[in-house]
């Protein structure tokens, strides 16, 4: 039960440990390395404590909620937790040499760590301002991370960054003083026992300063002009990272949390975010195919996957949401795998443009086969674990009734299939050129943390119903019972 | 009434972000804006007639404004102080590689 | 050679005069704010600003070596780290006293005393601390860099 502060507190311990005796090389990597590992440990520890116990409310100083803050662990919560634990332990195990290069890398590593302190927090707390709180955290380690290398270019888009994520905090902020305004309470399961049923202007002005805010954080279309320029700046341990968990953890789990259980999802807010998904997952796709970045390229295709998402997340029913949480975690596998993969291409060539590498499969055996794999999994492909969960989104589409929309969806598979056979073709397969013969395989720790990531793409596509039984389940019950979560809360207190 | 001036300040502040050329500018306007939302949350705790929320030792009975918002926004505030230390420090660095501080010039990411 | 003899670096002799009598009283009066965060409005974070503002008017009055010599950067970063150390630590003491995070486990006196309300004074140390090293090694690290103009 006292494990659940710990995932806030052990990586925020490791943070300012780390900045004051990061001075030796090695230490700094034994810390950081140990405390991913305990954390993705402990997440993995908590299943079976939620299948016996259900929905644990951890009150902190003992203080009672309403009046108090509290921590809410349930299905939901568990399933962010597992994926951004793991993601973060396989991208510090990765960047023990790929940061060789850089000077400070005991700052980079405590940075790191409160990203992850921060990103912890946001899923597991139950109070909006608390959720403010953490959410900054993170957004300001991830803005320093962008800009780490001070390279011109990596910081005019930390710069780009930075001034449209400080908007969208301040949206946020100001839609959470409304709430505070009309209701007089900061409890997220107060505020909902409250407001349901009531209609009032500013109650939906909120709403969509709500989405405005967190859209920008995830990056749907309309908001997602930081997003091409800040994945590709970064290093890569922390391209994966943003792409894989940070968009996920402060942009798409806010928008399940306050949309499903706080507000109550009715069919207007539906269809809004089947349209948001929509144009996201087109537009992603289609300015994806005319790019000669290889992670420019990835950066376009995040914001197409997070439109299917947001598509099944729409639909509402059964197969919508379970394949839009299991598009989630594999989003974060797949994703990371890739953005690893294209930093070790970059490892070794020292280059990002697709026209001048070519045949490298034959110089570097384990990136070539793990980025087949990645790329397989992500168009969809049989019997890799993308093809199961756009399965799951199509089949929910089709039972509402929405045949366009599930035909549009299967089209941009087929758009994302041609965008990575592309990129396969021009990086991996083909000749080999002479400047590239004398390259070899990147070191054992980054193959590692590749090797285990295309282990996890195999393994969850051929066991993916253990996985939905397990884990996915209870995700699922919490968004379906939608309000109902605020009678969880409370009533156990009462 | 004021409610509505706080968001006059809010937009003065958006404007500055999207329609000024200067990178320092840009900076001014998001602080602005977060004058306007500071503003705005204590706003919301004012009661009428009320005086400020400090116990003292011979006020009995006494009728307080709301305290959770000016906490709210002792947090807020620092978290801004944070992110603009951030912000100045990448426009001293971008000033360093680009010699300039107008973004019409530093528009090297395209496509 | 004196600092304030020194005529070339920092500002006039006024200036340094005045500041040579005034930076004491302004530490007494942040850790004044520091000390009583639970009876007046205050607390950590506004006394670990005005600390800071302290060793910036020294910055600003006799040159940033003097300031320097009085408190490195890496004495603040330092500095820094602990009093989050010491935060972290006194909140995770609460799991291992009374069974919850954050619990406020110190006998809660009598209140409007100054020794009351349990961990809060020295939570506010913790904070007052963090700031006032936070916000200065910032400072100096704005202040020191050189920019080149392009030739």
């Amino acid at each position: 039960m006292n494990i659940i502060p710990l995932f806030v507190a052990i990586p925020l311990g490791a943070a300012f440990i780390l900045a004051l005796l990061g001075k030796k090389e090695t230490v700094s990597d034994i810390l950081v390395n140990s405390a991913a590992l305990c954390l993705a440990i402990l997440s993995i520890v908590l299943i079976p404590f939620l299948r016996d116990n259900g929905v644990f409310v951890y009150t902190m100083g003992r203080w009672l909620p309403p009046k108090g803050i509290n921590l809410v662990l349930d299905g939901l919560s568990l399933l962010m937790l597992i994926v951004i634990n793991s993601i973060a332990f396989f991208a510090t195990l990765y960047s023990v040499s790929y940061m060789k290069r850089f000077t400070a890398k005991s700052r980079f590593y405590s940075l790191f760590m409160l990203m992850v302190a921060g990103m912890n927090g946001v899923v597991l707390t139950g109070d909006f301002f608390n959720l403010f709180v953490f959410l900054e955290i993170a957004s300001i380690a991830s803005y320093a991370l962008v800009a780490f290398g001070v390279e011109a270019e990596e910081l005019e888009a930390a710069f780009k960054y930075m001034v449209m994520s400080s908007i969208a905090s301040i949206l946020i902020l100001f839609s959470v003083g409304l709430l505070y305004g009309l209701t007089g309470s900061l409890n997220m399961a107060d505020i909902s026992e409250i407001i349901q049923g009531k209609h009032n202007l500013l109650l939906s002005f909120s709403l969509v300063l709500f989405l405005a805010g967190f859209g920008l954080k995830a990056a749907i279309i309309p908001f997602h002009a930081w997003l091409p320029d800040a994945h590709p700046s970064a290093p890569a341990p922390i391209s994966a990272m943003l792409s894989g968990v940070l968009i996920k953890a402060l942009g798409v789990y806010t928008i399940m949390r306050v949309f499903f259980n706080v507000y109550g999802m009715n069919i207007q807010l539906g269809w809004t975010f089947m349209i948001l998904g929509v144009i996201s997952m087109v537009g992603g796709g289609i300015l994806a195919l005319r790019q000669t970045d290889f992670k420019r390229l990835l950066a376009y295709s995040s914001i197409s996957q997070i439109g299917y998402i947001l598509i099944g997340l729409g639909c509402g029913n059964y197969w919508g949401l379970l394949g839009a949480l299991f598009h989630l975690f594999n989003h974060a596998t797949f994703k990371a795998l890739l953005f690893l993969n294209s930093g070790a291409v970059e490892y070794t060539t020292g280059t990002r443009k697709l026209d001048e590498m070519g045949g490298l499969s034959k110089v570097m055996p384990v990136t070539g086969t793990t980025s087949t794999i990645g790329s397989l999994s992500i168009s969809g492909i049989p019997p890799f674990n993308g093809f199961w969960s756009k399965l799951f989104i199509i089949i929910g589409l089709i039972q509402a009734g929405y045949l366009v929309l599930a035909g549009i969806t299967v089209l941009a598979s087929v758009l994302t299939l041609a965008y990575y056979l592309r990129v396969q073709r021009f990086v991996f397969f083909g000749k080999l050129r002479e400047k590239w013969a004398q390259i070899k395989e990147v070191p054992k720790v980054m193959c590692v943390s590749m090797i285990a990531l295309a282990i996890i793409c195999i393994g969850t596509g051929i066991l993916f119903y253990p996985l939905i039984k397990v884990i996915l389940g209870p995700a699922i019950a919490v968004l379906q019972e939608g309000t109902k979560y605020s009678l969880l809360i409370l009533g156990g207190m009462k | 009434m004021l409610f509505f001036l706080s968001f006059v300040v809010f937009l003065i502040g958006l404007y500055c972000v999207v329609a000024k050329k200067n990178l320092l500018k840009i900076v001014m306007g998001i602080v602005i804006m977060e004058y306007a939302v500071n503003f705005f949350l204590v706003l919301l705790g004012y009661r009428m007639g009320g005086v400020a929320p400090i116990i003292t030792k011979g006020i009995k009975e006494a009728k307080f404004v709301d305290p959770l918002p000016q906490a709210m926004v002792l947090t807020a505030i620092v978290i801004s102080i944070a992110t603009l230390a951030f912000i100045v420090a990448i426009c001293i660095r971008i000033y360093q590689r680009y010699h300039t501080f107008d973004i019409t010039e530093i528009k090297r990411l395209k496509g | 050679m004196n600092p304030l003899k020194n005529a070339e670096k920092g500002m006039t002799i006024i200036v340094k005069t005045i500041a040579k009598f005034i930076v004491p009283p302004i530490i007494l009066f942040g850790v004044y704010m520091i000390l009583h965060g639970h009876l007046t409005p205050g607390g950590g974070f506004p006394g670990g600003v005005i600390m800071a503002s302290a060793f910036i008017l020294l910055t600003l009055a006799f040159g940033k070596e003097v300031a320097s010599q009085k408190l490195r950067r890496s004495t603040a970063s330092l500095l820094e780290s602990t009093g989050a150390l010491i935060f972290l630590s006194l909140a995770l003491l609460g799991i291992v006293v009374g069974g919850w995070f954050f619990l406020n486990f110190l006998p809660k006196g009598h209140p409007l005393k100054i020794l009351s309300a349990g961990f809060i004074p020295l939570a506010n140390i913790g904070i007052g601390i963090k700031v006032g090293g936070g916000i200065f090694a910032v400072f100096l690290t704005l202040a020191i860099f050189r920019v080149f103009p392009k030739k």
